[in-house]
């Protein structure tokens, strides 16, 4: 069974605030599905790189921005629960 | 015959004949919408569907319309219409308003569409019962004790209900064809890049894709061919171009792989697929035993993918640039409170299993092992297309199953897409289509192609409708 301590540092990397509770059937549920995962060592078979993919090119653009509507650009700010003449708000992180 | 039960090509007619207008159709939508208790929508656009009516109308009155307009439909609520609410079922978007028009969805405007609501679903496309929504579960029209299957619950059961003449819902496991199966209508999931993801909230990028449930595969053609094609804010689009095939039985190579016939199939869902295969000999396909031996791997295999690709996409709703936010003492405990409260179970669930498989130390044991075993899924399917052109298997292994019933395990969740995975993380398409029912509950027979070979899929499962 994965760890109390694990499950906490797993969740600080998620920047997941979970509860006690919460953190206790997370140790249960993530075992049973990483245990299950265990299966994936006995899978062995020549690796054929390529041997039904869809695409066998990269897709490029060229390196230029996009001219975007000013309304839609204006959308995007409005959505942010912080803002402030048009500049989304953010804590100090320093 | 009801206005509301009328497929595409019917309704085109009766606009077409004056027999009513594109506002008669909507308003009995809108009523048929109101009255019901399955929990399929999560909003009405009723405003938007009247004025879109109105305007299809002054189209339908010079003589010339395309085939979808006038047409009301529902779209799922992980797709984006421009100044509705777009909440993925998540209480962390409950009040976010789309600020653009998925590409799906614009091509659908431009045809005319009717824009009644937005569908329920599980919370960010995670789920397979519809029971991870954060407004509650859809309930299966053929029995209301049951789940809708999921993730695309609401937009199956409107289909399946009258409430919508067709639907858009996506499919990154198996969310389009597994609730088909189980509501009883016909979904179709596209090969990976035929239709643009431009505006789907992403659940797993490298998986996701955007699919019609309809009522006919008549129709699920109509809508594919409307939404598919390359898009320019798609990158992972391509330029394709569907066009029609008449394929003919007695020319038709059929794989049955026998994975997918192993331990954990209900015997009554076996039946009913066999007897399907049957017909199709019947009609003189040829019948092929084929093996995918990389199936037993899959599951495992897609849960690794997709919950890594979840702990990348979901990173973005931290309470600063959209959605719920939640006041903290510093930056990351905004993120901390916001991400906590705003997610349900499931989606912190996957967040937490994709952030472990990436984490350091587990990199090579988890992802990388999934995307070697992504390619030997892959390979199987490229050997079988050698041999035969389509593959005909179950859906899923069950039918719809009773609320609650899988809801605390979370593996034997899992397992109801355990037939519609392995084909998804090769990014082939695969359709749902009813072929017969246990009591009242609705059957589902899967038929998977190469890619880009929906035409092949469309055309045999067209005919096998009217056998």
């Amino acid at each position: 069974m994965i760890s109390k301590k694990e499950v906490e540092h797993i969740a600080k990397l998620a920047r997941l605030e979970l509860s006690e509770k919460e953190i206790e059937k997370m140790q249960k549920d993530l075992s049973a599905i990483l245990d299950y995962f265990d299966l994936l060592k006995s899978a062995s078979a020549p690796l054929r790189q390529g041997f039904g993919e869809t695409r066998k090119a990269n897709v490029f653009r060229e390196d230029k921005a996009d001219e975007q509507k000013r309304e839609v650009a204006e959308k995007l700010i409005d959505a942010a629960p912080d803002k402030k003449d048009g500049y989304i708000k953010v804590k100090a992180i320093l | 015959m009801e206005l509301t039960e009328l497929t595409i090509v019917q309704a085109h007619e009766g606009l077409k004949n004056k027999e009513f207008t594109s506002v008669d159709l909507t308003k009995a939508y809108l009523e048929k919408i109101k009255k019901s208790d399955l929990n399929s929508y999560l909003s009405i656009t009723e405003e938007l569907a009247l004025a879109q009516a109105e305007e299809a109308d002054k189209k339908i009155a010079t003589g010339e319309f395309p085939m979808l307009c006038g047409i009301p439909c529902a779209i799922k609520d992980a797709i984006m219409v421009e100044g509705q609410k777009c909440t993925a079922a998540s209480k962390i978007l409950e009040n976010y308003v789309a600020p653009y028009d998925a590409t799906v969805i614009k091509k659908l405007k431009e045809q005319g569409a009717v824009i009644l609501g937005k569908t329920n679903l599980d919370e960010f496309t995670m789920g397979a019962s519809g029971e991870n929504s954060a407004f509650g579960a859809t309930k299966n029209p053929n029995d209301k004790t049951r789940v809708a299957g999921g993730s695309s619950s609401g937009s199956v059961a409107a289909v399946a209900a009258n409430e919508a003449i067709y639907t858009l819902g996506s499919d990154t496991g198996g969310s389009i064809r597994q609730p088909a199966s189980f509501c009883g209508v016909v979904g179709l999931c596209p090969t990976y890049g035929a239709v643009s993801r431009y505006g789907l909230i992403a659940h797993a990028s490298s998986l996701d894709q955007i699919g019609p449930i309809t009522k006919n595969v008549e129709d699920a053609e109509i809508i594919f061919k409307a939404i598919s094609g390359k898009d320019k804010m798609d990158a992972t689009s391509t330029d394709y171009v569907y066009e029609k095939a008449n394929v003919e039985f007695k020319n038709l190579k059929i794989g049955v792989p026998k994975e997918y016939f192993a331990k954990g199939l209900e015997p009554e869902v076996e039946k009913i697929i066999r007897d399907s295969i049957e017909k199709a000999k019947n009609a003189g396909a040829k019948i092929i035993e084929i093996s995918l031996p990389s199936t037993e791997y899959a599951l495992a295999c897609y849960y690794i993918i997709g919950p890594s690709e979840i702990s990348a996409n979901l990173a973005r709703l931290d309470g600063i640039k959209y959605g719920l936010s939640i006041e903290g003492k510093d930056l990351l405990d905004v993120y901390l409170k916001s991400k906590g409260k705003g997610f349900g179970d499931e989606v912190k669930r996957r967040i937490m299993i994709g952030t472990y498989c990436l984490s350091s130390g587990y990199y090579d044991a988890y992802y990388k092992k999934a995307q070697e075993v992504r390619q030997l899924v892959r390979q199987d399917f490229a050997a079988a297309f050698q041999e035969v052109d389509l593959l005909f298997c179950p859906v899923s292994p069950f039918p719809a199953f009773k609320f609650g019933e899988k809801l605390n395990d979370p593996l034997s969740m899992y397992l109801a897409d355990i037939y519609t995975i392995p084909s998804k993380l090769a990014g082939l398409p695969g359709l749902s289509m009813p072929v017969g029912k246990i009591g009242d509950l609705p059957v589902g027979l899967q038929i998977i192609g190469n890619h880009f070979q929906e035409n092949k899929i469309l055309s045999v499962a067209s005919q096998l409708e009217k056998i």
